[in-house]
This record gives structure tokens, C-alpha cells and sequence, in this order.
């Protein structure tokens, strides 16, 4: 199974590549309206067709290929380092701090945070750039939604807090803080690597309802969630198949993390 | 010889109303946003409960969807005397409320002053008050009845298409159970429908004598989403959609090209308008962009109308002339052009107030980069498409224009309460024909007079011309000369550009096959205004 | 479990009610739109009925006093005042519950059929190619947002609240999966097998009655995870539940309606947890 695991990061390193790179393969940039040719179907010119106001969709799949593909796992990084900090912590001090950091996390599981969202939209000024709108809506992303994770983290460490091997190391005279963060979490990878793929197409999908407060990525910048939104226009699913491109292409690359990070080896 | 021509009328009669009376009867179903929020018909703030009242409720005068003339209904005529602040109605006789109970002029006296209470806060009533004063209903005999005004009324008569008379023992408190109208509310589920049934006690007749309507039932079902809702038509489950969006035209009219109908220009327009309040927290400077005439008409010069009716609209929308849409028969200015696509001239005119290019970006005279941002509210598809043009061609003048989708209520706030804001992008409908229902609009003293609400006094001369103009259109009876007044307030609006014009939306509507005598118009309700005169196909 | 460790289950129940509740309300207090209404832009109606529209918002207004109220009002069974629906919320949440419960029932048990479906063959048979082919599977259904999944299902003719199990069952699947490794790994299922016992008794004689607890745990979670996924799949369907009404009070910024429904939200999430946290054995809790 080592193989495919190195034949996935190479993989998902071509298509890190292949978006950093957008701007020299797009077959066009990504914010020209051919207005001639709006909702054109694939052809030598628009190899996956325009878009309603006739922007070439393969140039717009790369560029926002590129921006969600950066932001959403930096976002997903932050959050599973927040759920790994809070939940583990919580957990690993034991008792009343255990039960109140459980508690805290239900709390923030169950706030409606798109309040919180539209407050931050209010405060922004309306003509900030569009890269600085979208990277503060993927921190945003990233700061809450730590919670699901956090969850499972404090579990899997509140378990082995009573282990054999950290009573070992403890009589062993390691601090209690330093057992944490070399011992314990490192223990609770899998668990943290798992919540971490996961919330990268949960991400790059939210990025895409955002567009509805005015936070996330803003006209003309496309992003992989919005090209992604476009199928909710149900004509599109069978008439117009090309359509489909964003979604394979994100399930490919969903799927490429999953073996990259060793989801697949279990069995 | 008369007695053969009589016998041969009756059976031609006889023949006609055969394949009428095979036709009557069925369930008609269509779709509403929401569950309307009252059935007092008094109290109808949102198109939910507006659909409703239009189907069940009876009225004095209808304004007739089609020639958009007042046609006689309950009244069956009427006399407005006192320079405009006394109506006089004569009212239909022998006629019943679906209940059986008989109609008269109590039940319109009623009907009135319950409207006119000034705590009841409904708008149906507050389109009647110019000013403050008792509004008096008193009945002339069972069937007569007169309202006197404190002040005069300009097309006082069409605001009666609205006020649906109820019960006298009901006043205040009505619902559209015991109503006049062809159809009555009797059931609701919340969330899923509304049923209405055929009143049987409805006075109208159709030219045969058969009583109307002919459908036995409506059926409303409450459906926000557009998709399924032409997926449920295209099934068959519902009959007829008022409002399809360019999209869904498009895709029906490819599924089932007859059922898809284009009914041109409608009386919805799209607007964008420029924040000019002084006391907004915008820099100075910006400030001066937007107050300057040159400034907004070289904005409105370099948009390309033509390409956001085409491409945004998918060519379901004409260039705005101006601020009414050309589906206003009587109202609409015919001597007002369409403002044309020239970005050469938007240059030149913006070099007059010190405008310059500076490489690739447009400077104002201090050499402040221009660029603003354009809010509108999100979820609307066509409207991000025009926001998304007009950034290109704003473009190529070297303005970066940035497009901020917003929810309704962020907007709202923004517009009425903390203006902070650049320019906004809304469409607005003119459910009201008459230029008298745009008072609170174009009065610089309104709090919607959006641009630059609620000023003390007018902060400009135009704004005052218009002040005095629509003052003016509201004091005289003759409508030909109101019409040469509001003429004159559209020629200084397309002057001054305080809102830019966009596009007027088609009316774009479905009807199933199935309906027999649908003749959609371009007003709301635009399939069923003639609803007691449809029926179904059963087969 | 002793009686005191249930006692403080119920007193965190209550906190974190109470707080969700107040904070719920000082978020949308705090956002933009707070006391805007769509008369403020009607052409039609006199500035002073525009002003008595406001009238209502005044009470809102002081969130603290607004929130002690309405706790007050909770006490005698009364919910509160939909202003936006102009319906009181008891009788809002009645109406719409069983169209929830439907959709969350619907959900919870297609998510459970198929993740259970898939994962018992990988656990009888291992074979890589069928843990790769569930792992592609699972990510499909990561991918697709809920309202397109949601929307394909209104396509061919099938309810969409199918969506709800789709978006359940990669957990469900992953869940079991592991677990029924594991368990198929402990010494008395060896030497059951050993002694030659049948695969079904060994199911469910052996393998169930040690999965029963963390089982229901997930359960728990499955059920807040459909609550999650009901709103945007209703609101595509519209179907009229509780989910819509969240969405509906979201828009209309109907404080009174977003209170109650935050703290539903927080009650479903700590029963569920803390049912989750009660009954599994610590072993197990890793692979949720």
C-alpha cells in the first residue's frame, strides 16, 4: 500500500503545480467575458465551455483550483490544530476542566455562527481586495470549525491519558505538558489526518455559500466552490455534462489526499 | 321570423356554451413564495397574501390587467366630484357574499372605515392619506355610497382596485372566507398550500350566462425554489408560473416551446443609484464624485445596456429609457430615448470635472484612483451577472468597480439606516401605474427617496423642479395634464441620472396546455388576472 | 455511572442551554439587519405606519432583559412570537416537527442501512481493491454539495431528503467499518471462529451485543449530523420543517424564532454527545 500512498503525493503535487501554475496553462484569463459566446458548449477554443457571461471555464477552473486548493487546507490546518489544542488539552487536564471544555465545544457546536459572518462583513469596508476578502473568510472557516474535530480528539486522548505507556513516561519524570504535545497528540495523528482531508472539500464548499453574505471570493475571482454551485441550476446535470468537471476534479483530489494521508490503508 | 332567429341564437348560444361547459370545473394549481402572512384583506403587506386577496376578494373598481383602464366591478359606476375629494359609488344590486348573506352599501361603508383608521397601519389605507384628516363613508340608500377625503386625491379611483369588500359584521376583523370574489379560502396547510373554492354565490356571468368562474378550485402551493417549481410544471402538478426567470424560460422553452411565453417589456425594472447623502460616512471626495451630474451620466454612458439585456438576461429584458417602462400605457414618456453605450464620451465628460487617465487607471483631480463598490442583494442571478458586466466595461474607462452581494436585510440597513454605502444595484416594481403611487419616491423630503432621503429642504434645483412637479401632477383632475407634468419629471430624471436605468424586464410566464382562456398580460398577476374565466382541460 | 455523574450530565444540559440561548440571541443582536424590514423600502405605506412597524423591535433591543423575559415566558410554556411568520413559535415548531423528524428518521436510517451495507462485506472479505472502492465512495458523497445532491434526488422523481442519508452514511460507514475490525480482532470472535461457528451467528451473537454501546453513541452523533444537513436539503425541497424555519428566521432576523431554535439545537447536540460520551466504552470513542 506504500506505493499508492507515494503515487498519490506525487499526484497531488502535479496538481499543486498545475494550479500555482494556472496562469501559464489557462487557455485564457479567467475574468474575459467572450460575450459573443456566453454558455458555450466544449470546443477547440473553450475546451470546457464558457459560462453564462462566456468566460472560458477550464481557465476558470485552474485559477480557482488554485485559491481554494491554497486556502483550504491552511484553513483546514487551523482548525485541526485548534481542535488538537482544545479538545486535547481539555481532555488530557482531566476532570472539571474535561467536562467544561466538552461543554464549550456542544456551546460552540450548536451557536448560529453566520451572525458572527455577517458582522465581520458589516465591519469590513466594501472595497477591500478580493484576495484579502477570501483569505479572511477561509481563517474565518478555519476558526470555527475546529468543533466536530475537537470532539473526537478529546475522546481519543481522554482514553489514553489512563494508557500504560503515558504512566510509564510520567514516572519516568516527563513533564505533563511536554507528554501532551510529544507524546499524546502525535498518538492521535490518524484521528487528526482524517478530520484534516475531510475538512478540506467541507471548506472549499462553505467558501462557496459565503458568496451569498458578500464574504469569500468576490466577481470576477472564481473559486472552486462557486464553479462547484453552478450545478445547483439541475438543467445543467444532463444536458450539459462538461459541467461536472469541477466536481470530478474535486473528488479526484478529495480522493488523492485520502490515500496521500493513508485514509485508504487500513484494510 | 323573429321567433326562428331567437331559436336559432338560442342554439348557437346552446352550441357555445357546450364546449365551455365541458371545460369547467378542475383544480388550478400554482405556486407562492411563502404562507401569506393575513387573509384580512386589509392588512396585505406581501405578494403571499396579495395573490390571495386578488382571487377571493371583491372590489369596487378593477384596474384591468389588460387595457390597465378602470372597469366597473361592485360599482357599477361612479362620479369623483369636489375637485377630486368626494367618490360617489352606485352599487351592483341583488348580489351575495359567498355565504349567501346580501351585498350593500353598509358593507362598503364599513369596509372603508375600518381601512381609513389611521392605527391599523395598512398600506392599502396609507395609499388614500395625502395628508392628515378624517376620511368619512356614509351610505346613500342600499345602494350607494359616497367617501369624502380631506384632501383631493390624484387617480383616486384606481386605488380601489385594492380595497376588498367585506362584511359589515365582519369589519376590521375579515378573512377570506365570506368573500365577493370568485374565489374563497377553505383550507390552509402551513408551508404546504393554500385551497381556495369556487364561490358559488359569484354575481359574474360569462357572455352565455353560465356562471363564473369555471374552475372549482385553486390550489396554491407555497414553493421557494424555482427549479423544482418548473421540474413540478414540466410533471404537470402545477398549471401555470408568473415570473419565470430568463433561465428557466430558456429551459422550458427548449422542453416545450409553446408552454414558455416572452410578454415583453414588463413593469419591472433594474436600477442602480449612487449614494449622495451628505451625512454618509464616505470621503469627501467620493462624496463629490457622486453629486456630480457629469460623473453619474458618464457611469450611465459606459454600461452597455444592450449586452446586460442580452447576456444577463439571456435577451429577455429592453434597455431602460427611463423611469417607467414603456408596459405603462398611458404614463410612459414616448419622447425619451434610450441613454446609448459610448465610453468615449463617458472620457470626455469626465475630463470636463478634472477626471483624468493616469495609465490604465481613471484619477480624479487630487489623483485619487477611481473605484467604488456596487452593492445589490445576492441570490439573484441576473443581477450578479450585470454587476459582473458592468465591472468589465467599467473597466475599460480605467474604473475598477467592486461587486459586493449582500443578504436583503444588510442591504436594507445599509440604504435606510447607516448609508454607508457606494452605489446600489435593486429592481423595483411598479405595482402602482400611476405616477401618484411614486410620491414617497421622488419627494426629496421621503425617507425613500433613496439617493438622498429625507432632506429638509432640496439640496439641489432639480430636485426641487421635481418637488414642484409632483405636487403639481397631484393637484389637477385632468389626466392629460398630469401627464405633461410627470413628462417633464422623467425628461429631468434621465437628465440628472439620480438613478441609472438599466434594463425593463420581460414578463416571462408558463402555461400548461391544459389551461383553457389564459391570456397572459404583462402586469401582475400576470396568468390568472382573468382567473373566473379559465378552466382546465381534463384530458 | 453513578447518580451524581447523571446530575451533572443534566446541570451541563441546562448550562449550556441557557448560554447557547442568550449568546444566540447577542449574535443576532450584534449583526447587520438586526430591526430591518421589508416595509422599510414599501412605496406605499406612510412614514408613520413604516415607524410603527419598528415598534416591535424595541423589546429585542436590550438582549439581556429581552432574554430574561422570554426564559420567563419558557417557564409557563410559552415560546414567544414569531414576528416575521406572525404565528406564536409553539404552534411553528409543532406543525414543522414531524416534517423534521421525517426527514432526520430518513436520514438517520438510510445513512445507517447503507454504511452498515457496505461495511460488513470489507470487514468479511479484505481485499484492497473493496477498501479502495469504499474509500472513493465515501469521498463522492464529500464532495457534492448537499443542496445538488438534494436537487438530483427532485430530478428523477425521488424525495430529496435521500440527500440526508447520503450525507450520514460516510460516517456511519467509516465508523462501523473500523469498529467491526476491531471487534473481528478480539481473542473470544477468534476462538469462536476457531470452533467453527457460522459467519451470521457469529454476528450476532458475538460481534453485536460488543458493538451495542458505541453503536447507539453514534447514533447520537448521526442524529445532530441530519439535523445539520436538514437545513439546506429543506430548503431546497421545500419541504416546511424546522430546518426551513431556520433559514426563514435567519433571513428575517426573527430573534425571538432564532433563540428558540438555538437552543433546540444546543439540547439535540449535549443530549446526543453526552449520550455519546455515557455509553461508549473508552476504546472505541477514537474511531467516531
Amino acid at each position: 500500500m506504500k506505493r499508492v500512498r507515494w503515487i498519490a503525493i506525487g499526484l497531488l503535487g502535479l496538481v499543486f503545480l498545475g494550479a500555482l501554475g494556472a496562469s501559464f496553462i489557462a487557455p485564457a484569463s479567467y475574468e474575459k467575458q467572450f460575450r459573443e459566446d456566453p454558455d458555450h458548449p466544449p470546443s477547440r477554443q473553450y475546451p470546457l465551455g464558457t459560462d453564462d457571461l462566456g468566460r472560458d471555464r477550464l481557465s476558470r477552473l485552474l485559477y480557482g483550483m488554485r485559491i481554494s486548493l491554497l486556502l483550504a487546507p491552511a484553513a483546514a490546518l487551523i482548525a485541526t490544530l485548534l481542535a488538537a489544542i482544545i479538545g486535547g488539552a481539555g481532555a488530557y487536564a482531566g476532570g472539571m476542566w474535561d467536562q467544561f471544555t466538552r461543554a464549550f465545544i456542544d456551546l460552540f457546536l450548536s451557536l448560529p455562527w453566520l451572525f458572527l459572518l455577517l458582522t465581520v462583513r458589516a465591519v469590513l469596508p466594501l472595497n477591500i481586495p478580493a484576495v484579502a476578502s477570501v483569505a479572511i473568510t477561509f481563517v474565518l472557516l478555519g476558526t470555527l470549525g475546529w468543533a466536530a474535530s475537537a470532539r473526537v480528539v478529546s475522546a481519543a486522548v481522554r482514553e489514553m491519558r489512563n494508557s500504560e505507556f503515558v504512566l510509564q513516561a510520567r514516572a519516568a519524570g516527563c513533564g505533563r505538558w511536554r507528554l501532551l504535545f510529544a507524546h499524546v497528540l502525535p498518538n492521535v495523528r490518524p484521528i487528526l489526518l482524517a478530520q484534516f482531508w475531510i475538512s478540506v472539500p467541507l471548506f472549499i464548499l462553505t467558501e462557496a455559500n459565503l458568496g451569498m453574505l458578500g464574504l469569500g471570493v468576490t466577481e470576477p475571482l472564481p473559486s472552486w466552490g462557486n464553479l462547484l454551485r453552478e450545478l445547483e441550476n439541475y438543467s445543467a446535470f444532463a444536458s450539459s455534462p462538461w459541467l461536472w468537471a469541477p466536481l470530478v476534479s474535486l473528488f479526484v483530489v478529495v480522493s488523492l489526499f485520502q490515500f496521500a494521508l493513508g485514509e485508504g490503508e487500513y484494510a | 321570423m323573429i321567433r326562428l332567429a331567437h331559436a336559432i341564437y338560442g342554439l348557437l348560444v346552446f352550441l357555445l356554451a357546450l364546449p365551455l361547459w365541458s371545460q369547467s370545473g378542475g383544480e388550478l394549481h400554482f405556486t407562492i413564495k411563502s404562507d401569506p402572512k393575513t387573509t384580512n384583506p386589509l392588512l396585505v403587506e406581501d405578494d403571499s397574501s396579495e395573490i390571495v386577496r386578488y382571487l377571493t376578494g371583491g372590489v369596487l373598481i378593477r384596474v384591468n390587467r389588460k387595457t390597465q383602464e378602470n372597469q366597473p366591478e361592485l360599482a357599477t359606476s361612479w362620479k369623483v366630484t369636489e375637485n377630486g375629494r368626494r367618490i360617489t359609488f352606485k352599487l351592483r344590486q341583488g348580489i351575495q357574499f359567498s355565504d349567501g348573506s346580501p351585498f350593500t352599501s353598509d358593507d362598503v361603508v364599513a369596509t372603508i372605515t375600518a381601512l381609513m383608521d389611521p392605527k391599523l397601519h395598512s398600506s392599502t389605507g396609507d395609499a388614500f392619506r395625502a395628508g392628515s384628516g378624517k376620511v368619512l363613508a356614509q351610505t346613500q340608500g342600499k345602494y350607494a355610497a359616497t367617501v369624502l377625503f380631506p384632501q383631493p386625491i390624484a387617480g383616486l379611483e384606481r386605488l380601489f382596485d385594492q380595497v376588498a369588500i367585506s362584511p359589515a359584521r365582519m369589519a376590521g376583523k375579515a378573512d377570506a372566507s365570506t368573500v365577493l370574489g370568485p374565489f374563497m379560502v377553505t383550507e390552509q396547510k402551513a408551508g404546504e398550500y393554500v385551497l381556495l373554492r369556487r364561490n358559488p354565490h359569484y354575481w359574474k356571468k360569462d357572455s352565455a350566462g353560465h356562471a363564473l368562474p369555471y374552475l372549482d378550485a385553486v390550489r396554491l402551493y407555497i414553493m421557494q425554489n424555482r427549479d423544482t417549481e418548473l421540474l413540478r410544471f414540466r410533471r404537470g402538478d402545477i398549471d401555470v408560473i408568473n415570473n419565470l426567470s430568463p433561465d428557466l424560460y430558456e429551459q422550458l422553452h427548449a422542453q416545450d416551446a409553446s408552454a414558455a411565453r416572452d410578454l415583453g417589456p414588463s413593469a419591472e425594472s433594474e436600477e442602480l443609484w449612487f449614494n449622495q447623502v451628505a451625512r454618509s460616512p464616505l470621503p469627501e471626495y467620493k462624496k463629490a464624485w457622486f453629486r456630480s451630474e457629469n460623473f453619474r451620466r458618464a457611469i450611465s454612458m459606459s454600461i452597455n445596456r444592450a449586452d446586460l439585456a442580452r447576456v444577463a438576461f439571456r435577451g429577455h429584458a429592453t434597455p431602460s429609457v427611463g423611469l417607467l417602462s414603456p408596459a405603462n400605457k398611458f404614463w410612459f414618456d414616448q419622447s425619451l430615448k434610450p441613454q446609448g453605450y459610448d465610453p468615449k464620451g463617458a472620457l470626455e465628460l469626465l475630463q470636463q470635472d478634472g477626471f483624468h487617465k493616469d495609465g490604465e487607471v481613471l484619477k480624479d483631480k487630487a489623483g485619487n484612483a477611481v473605484v467604488f463598490s456596487l452593492i445589490t442583494n445576492s441570490g439573484n442571478k441576473p443581477r450578479e451577472r450585470m454587476g459582473s458586466l458592468m465591472q468589465q466595461d467599467l473597466a475599460q474607462i480605467g474604473i475598477k468597480l467592486n461587486f459586493v452581494p449582500l443578504d436583503f436585510p444588510s442591504i436594507i440597513e445599509r440604504i435606510t439606516r447607516t448609508f454607508d454605502y457606494e452605489a446600489c444595484m435593486l429592481g423595483l416594481t411598479n405595482v402602482d401605474l400611476d405616477p401618484d403611487g411614486q410620491m414617497n419616491v421622488w419627494l426629496s423630503s421621503s425617507d425613500l427617496h433613496q439617493w438622498n432621503p429625507a432632506q429638509k429642504t432640496p439640496e439641489t434645483p432639480w430636485e426641487k423642479n421635481i418637488d414642484k412637479l409632483m405636487h403639481a401632477q397631484a393637484s389637477t383632475l385632468d389626466r392629460n395634464k398630469r401627464r405633461a407634468e410627470f413628462d417633464k419629471v422623467q425628461e429631468i430624471v434621465a437628465a440628472e441620472n439620480p438613478m441609472l436605468y438599466l434594463v425593463d424586464k420581460n414578463a416571462l410566464v408558463a402555461v400548461s396546455s391544459r389551461v383553457k382562456g389564459a391570456d397572459p398580460v404583462v402586469l401582475t398577476p400576470q396568468t390568472f388576472w382573468n382567473v373566473e374565466y379559465l378552466s382546465l382541460n381534463r384530458n | 455511572m453513578t447518580l451524581r455523574a447523571i446530575g451533572r450530565q443534566l446541570i451541563t444540559i441546562v448550562l449550556v442551554a441557557l448560554f447557547g440561548g442568550l449568546l444566540g440571541a447577542l449574535l443576532v443582536r450584534l449583526a447587520p439587519g438586526f430591526g430591518t424590514h421589508d416595509e422599510d423600502l414599501s412605496t406605499q405605506l406612510s412614514a408613520a405606519s413604516r415607524q410603527a412597524v419598528h415598534a416591535q423591535d424595541e423589546a429585542e433591543r436590550h438582549v439581556f432583559t429581552y432574554y430574561l423575559h422570554y426564559l420567563g415566558g419558557l417557564v409557563h410554556g410559552d415560546f414567544g412570537y414569531s414576528r416575521s411568520l406572525d404565528r406564536p413559535i409553539s404552534e411553528l415548531l409543532r406543525d414543522r416537527a414531524p416534517e423534521t423528524l421525517r426527514s432526520i428518521g430518513t436520514g438517520v436510517c438510510g445513512g445507517w442501512l447503507l454504511g452498515l451495507a457496505l461495511a460488513l462485506p470489507a470487514t468479511w472479505k479484505r481485499s484492497p481493491a473493496y477498501s479502495t472502492l469504499a474509500t472513493l465512495i465515501t469521498g463522492v458523497f464529500l464532495c457534492i454539495p448537499s443542496a445538488v445532491l438534494a436537487l438530483l434526488f427532485l430530478v428523477v422523481g425521488s424525495p430529496g431528503r435521500i440527500a440526508i442519508a447520503l450525507i450520514v452514511f460516510p460516517k456511519v460507514f467509516r465508523f462501523s467499518r473500523n469498529l467491526l475490525l476491531k471487534t473481528y480482532a478480539m481473542p473470544h470472535i477468534l476462538t469462536a471462529k476457531a470452533r467453527g461457528l457460522g459467519g451470521l451467528r457469529i454476528l450476532c451473537w458475538h460481534v453485536f451485543p460488543n458493538l451495542a454501546g458505541p453503536m447507539l453513541a453514534l447514533a447520537g452523533v448521526t442524529v445532530s449530523m441530519a439535523l445539520g444537513a436538514a437545513i439546506p436539503v429543506e430548503v431546497v425541497c421545500d419541504y416546511p420543517g424546522i430546518g426551513q424555519l431556520a433559514w426563514k428566521a435567519a433571513l428575517a432576523r426573527d430573534v425571538p424564532l432564532l433563540v428558540n431554535l438555538t437552543l433546540i439545537i444546543a439540547v439535540i447536540t449535549v443530549v446526543a454527545n453526552s449520550f455519546a460520551d455515557l455509553l461508549a466504552p473508552a476504546a472505541t470513542r477514537d474511531l467516531i
